[in-house]
């Protein structure tokens, strides 16, 4: 009983930080119709700067808010450089050009920093606070469940309550409809690039204290848990990578913990291929237009 | 028609035959790879080509094909004991099983992926390639992340004086890559690729002119499947041994790039992805030989190896941007016949690819595949 309390508040806390960055993927989905396959590459490289910013001035904070900047500066040059290079009327050739991207970004990363695994402390304790003789979150944990919850619940309100997500929402699902109403379509698509990295950076420095440290490779993982999440959950629905996210991280907490670390893959695998069956399009998938 | 690609084929496959006594054992060791990677590659780029499902787990689909050899080739090896035919018996047997294994592994895909589309296809095996190493540690027989050997193939004594061990592997691979790619290449020509090309174009249009989008797609993903597994048999076969790390998420994605760079959907375009896959890493790595002398060793031994993926990947990001239809649209002349209907962006041909840069991406003219996912 202790352990299943202690791991399923360990896979929640995993879970929001899934979910915050399936969230991300979501957002350029809804923005572009990629996937972008250089989401980990461009996180991590915010991670590392927001790290630089720590050590340089000692608070952890400041680095944060570096890493943020950092991660929607690289989402708009990103969109605006290698991105444009390619049609965007099939998926492929933007996926190749992420996958060349991300080549360039973790090569050179390790080039400058080493391949070496560089520990990185969290900014709370990590020693779990103990309730009734039952060992729960840590306080880092509660202060990821927090921010990520704050962070999801800001953007699902800004993007469907502001003038903003309005225009947003009408240049991803209307683009030619919505530049004759007067909304500037590319820039809309610019700012979906630099809002879903700024998520993504914040997703990967939550994430990097609490995994073996910080490496060119750091995020891929998660990226490959999170575009199952976002698949699992609808691509199109920000709620549903909230509720996928949690579910899967729930699950690999468990499945880490009672059977082996090396089965996760396999059960979210199981999970991905159940939830497909049923539902083709996701959880929050939208209704299906009529075929024949 | 189909007697000119068997004619082609088997033009193509006598020239590589002749070209492999021009090499010595490590460029036969590399021509051997190559022939695997090019059943890999040209079962993807038809998979990709013709139908539009993107498939990211290949590489997966090899492993089955590896796999499958060995478990075949083992036990037949062994049986026949000390007899000079044991370890060819051992080698039909490894094919036959790459091919069952990776057949059965192609149907279960192909029928999941006949209710997916696009990004949700994707998801699931990019999820399977970055389980292949949970499953061959979960899984009892696979021998986990040291992977299980395989008999040794020498060389048959008829052929001792002409050849050595490297060079009659190169032999093997490339006869058993011709007898991979064939077919698809016949497959694509044919009727069933008129069929797959219907139904990437419109669905709906298809299935009201008596096609079954659903058989369609399950079909080719197995046809796919089967080239795929055929290479992955004959690398296992080359290196005698099969692990999951030789198939990894790295691997899996530069079969895509190979299958896009060369061009979707044409089979002279798979040689050249293919080709690229096996030769790029080789020949960045041999170009930097030359240039750095007197470099802190700290910084050389970063340098190694990371360099020539930077490279690698400027390369893919200019090929793709000078030109998103890849290679082989380079080789086709514009008027061909079937341009239109081998390019990526053949479904809907009034779609101009030089979109102005500030110009916003056009949903309305995008690809049936992605119309239901809009809200």
């Amino acid at each position: 009983m202790d352990r299943l309390v202690f791991l399923v508040a360990a896979g929640l806390a995993h879970g929001a930080v899934l979910a915050l960055f399936a969230q991300s993927l979501v957002i350029v989905w809804r923005a572009n119709r990629v996937i972008n396959f250089a989401q980990a590459a461009l996180a991590v490289v915010a991670v590392y700067a927001a790290f630089a910013v720590t050590a340089a001035s000692g608070s952890w904070w400041l680095g944060a808010a570096a890493g943020i900047v950092v991660g929607g500066l690289l989402g708009a040059a990103a969109e605006r450089g290698p991105m444009r290079l390619v049609p965007t009327d099939t998926p492929l050739p933007g996926i190749i050009v992420a996958i060349g991207l991300v080549m360039i970004l973790q090569a050179g990363l390790a080039i400058a920093f080493g391949p070496e695994y560089q520990p990185v402390r969290a900014p709370l304790p990590e020693r779990p606070f103990v309730l009734a003789g039952i060992p729960v979150l840590s306080p880092y944990d509660l202060f990821v469940l927090v921010v990520a919850g704050l962070v999801m619940a800001a953007l699902a309100l800004g993007f469907t309550r502001t003038s903003l997500g309005l225009q947003l929402r009408a240049a991803a699902f209307a683009p030619e409809t919505a530049r004759l109403l007067g909304v500037r379509v590319p820039r809309m698509i610019t700012l979906g690039w630099v809002l879903s990295l700024a998520t993504a950076a914040l997703a990967g420095l939550l994430l990097v204290p609490t995994e073996l440290g910080l490496h060119p490779h750091a995020l891929d993982a998660l990226f490959v848990q999170a575009f199952a999440v976002a698949v699992i959950g609808g691509l199109d629905s920000p709620a549903g990578a909230l509720v996928a996210g949690l579910l899967v991280g729930v699950l690999v907490s468990l499945v880490s913990g009672y059977l082996v670390a090396a089965a996760a893959p396999l059960a979210v695998l199981g999970l991905l291929t159940l939830v497909l069956l049923v539902r083709p399009g996701g959880l929050f998938s939208a209704a299906k237009e009529r075929a024949a | 028609m189909t007697r000119r690609i068997v004619l082609r084929a088997v033009l193509v496959t006598l020239v590589a035959l002749a070209a492999t006594f021009l090499l010595d054992p490590y460029w036969n060791f590399q021509l051997a790879r190559f022939a695997a990677c090019f059943a890999a590659v040209a079962g993807l780029t038809v998979l990709v080509g013709l139908t539009g499902q993107l498939s990211l787990g290949h590489a997966v689909l090899m492993a089955a094909g590896g796999y499958g050899y060995a478990f075949a080739a083992g036990p037949v090896t062994d049986a026949l004991g000390d007899s000079p035919a044991a370890p060819y018996a051992g080698l039909l047997a490894g094919l036959l099983g790459g091919l069952v294994a990776s057949g059965a592994l192609g149907a279960l895909l192909g029928a999941a992926a006949a209710r997916l589309h696009g990004p949700y296809l994707a998801g699931l095996t990019l999820a399977l390639v970055i389980a292949l190493p949970s499953a061959a540690v979960a899984l009892p027989g696979l021998g986990g992340d040291q992977g299980i050997g395989v008999p040794f193939v020498p060389v048959p004594d008829a052929l001792a004086t002409l050849m050595y061990v490297e060079h009659f592997h190169a032999v093997v691979a490339i006869v058993v890559a011709a007898a991979a790619v064939t077919p698809l290449a016949v497959l694509r020509a044919g009727r069933h690729g008129l069929r797959m090309r219907a139904v990437l174009g419109h669905e709906t249009a298809a299935r009201l002119s008596g096609v079954n989008p659903g058989l369609v797609k399950a079909g080719a993903f197995t046809a796919s499947s089967l080239s795929a597994g055929l290479g992955g048999a004959v690398i296992v076969m080359a290196t005698q041994s099969v692990s999951p790390g030789a198939f990894g998420l790295t691997f899996s994605m530069l079969l895509v790039v190979g299958a896009v760079i060369g061009g979707l959907g044409s089979i002279g375009g798979a040689a050249v992805g293919a080709g690229l896959v096996v030769l790029l890493p080789w020949a960045v790595e041999a170009a930097l030989d030359h240039l750095p002398a007197g470099l802190p060793p700290v910084l050389a031994q970063r340098l190694d190896g990371n360099l020539a993926v930077i490279l690698t990947g400027a390369i893919v990001i200019a090929v793709i941007a000078a030109r998103p239809g890849g290679v082989a649209q380079l080789l086709t002349p514009r008027t061909a016949r079937d341009t239109a209907a081998d390019t990526p962006s053949g479904t809907a041909p009034d779609t101009a690819p030089d979109t102005a840069p500030d110009q916003a991406p056009d949903t309305a003219s995008r690809d049936a595949t992605s119309h239901d996912t809009e809200r």
